[in-house]
């Protein structure tokens, strides 16, 4: 109720609501802790987390607290940071296995990894705003990214989406956009920083939501 | 072979959000695929992935999941105000969700109006 209040508050008054939780939602290897790791380093100075080829590479939920934005008009934003583990409907350590590491590795990943899809759900309910970070050379329609979507939505979380990878050919963000036509998409490149400064703006429209 | 199992709404319909979840994954940790008529909520969607992640182990490897939501497809207002109203009255038992065991289902792709169904042999123990 209160934050009901606030929020409408927030709105009549027109400014962006501050120290919110901004997560970070997508699948496994969608490119979310290489974009936490652009944001901070842009605004703080330092990495998040390890980004790596191989899936599941962020297992427990990230927080970076007290990130602060400027936007161009010199107006700041001042939010805290949550990237979770990618979310996904299967786990197999032999898939680890192929990559190189051995049974008792990949079995301890799959273990790790499955504990982090159960806390990026359980943190659906604990952050105010969402980036759904999906991989934009895939797949969109996959019912993994709908299901995200759609808790997002029934739990009233302003969400922006973003296709990242825009810098390979295979990107196509009108596809994501035509899965998910009730949101706006924004390509990115969280490797190579394409439209990070439009991100940036988009967040604080997000953060007036 | 691959062994499809039909389940009606009426068969869930009655169920708790963890029921109805329980029910769907003891038949898919039997090496089977469900068809179900009809949707889960999406809270209960998130639900049964984060269940499916609390019961992987060396045999059950995790779910494949689609849904096909026919609201989701109508081309035109008439055809969005149809589904809308036939969402009001039905509920969940629009559509079509098809859960299978990771083992046996490789992936499912939506397109979003068809459902392609990946299997690959199940493996010998």
């Amino acid at each position: 109720m209160l934050g009901k209040i606030k929020k409408f508050f927030m709105n009549f008054i027109g400014g962006p609501k501050q120290n919110f939780r901004l997560g970070l939602y997508g699948p496994p290897n969608s490119g979310k802790t290489t974009l936490a790791n652009k944001i901070c380093l842009d605004w703080i100075g330092e990495e998040m987390g390890k980004v790596s080829p191989i899936s599941h590479e962020t297992r427990e939920i990230g927080i970076k607290e007290n990130v602060i934005i400027k936007g161009k008009n010199g107006k700041e934003l001042t939010f805290n940071l949550v990237d979770t583990p990618g979310i996904a409907t299967k786990i197999d350590y032999e898939d680890f296995m192929k990559t190189g590491m051995s049974a008792a590795q990949a079995k301890k990943r799959a273990r790790e990894a499955t504990k982090g899809v159960i806390e990026s759900i359980k943190w659906l309910d604990e952050v105010d705003t969402v980036m759904v970070v999906l991989d934009g050379t895939q797949d969109p329609y996959s019912q993994v990214n709908v299901t995200i979507i759609g808790n997002l939505q029934a739990r009233n979380i302003p969400v922006l989406i973003v296709a990242n990878k825009a810098d390979l050919r295979k990107c196509k963000v009108k596809k994501v956009q035509s899965a998910f036509p009730q949101y706006e998409v924004l390509g990115i490149s969280a490797k190579y920083g394409k439209n990070i400064d439009k991100l940036y703006e988009k967040l604080f429209e997000l953060a007036r939501q | 072979m691959v062994t499809i199992q039909f389940v009606p709404y009426t068969e869930i319909e009655g169920l708790s959000g963890l029921g109805k979840i329980r029910k769907l994954l003891n038949i898919v940790k039997m090496n089977k695929i469900v068809l179900l008529q009809g949707r889960l909520k999406k809270e209960e969607e998130a639900e049964l992935i984060k269940t499916t992640m609390e019961e992987i182990d060396k045999k059950f490897k995790g779910i494949e999941l689609a849904v096909i939501n026919p609201s989701q497809t109508a081309k035109d207002g008439l055809q969005k105000f149809k589904y809308s109203m036939l969402n009001t009255f039905f509920g969940d038992t629009q559509g079509l969700t098809v859960i299978g065991p990771s083992n046996i289902v490789k992936s499912i792709k939506k397109d979003p109006n068809k459902i392609e169904l990946l299997t690959k042999e199940a493996r010998k123990r």
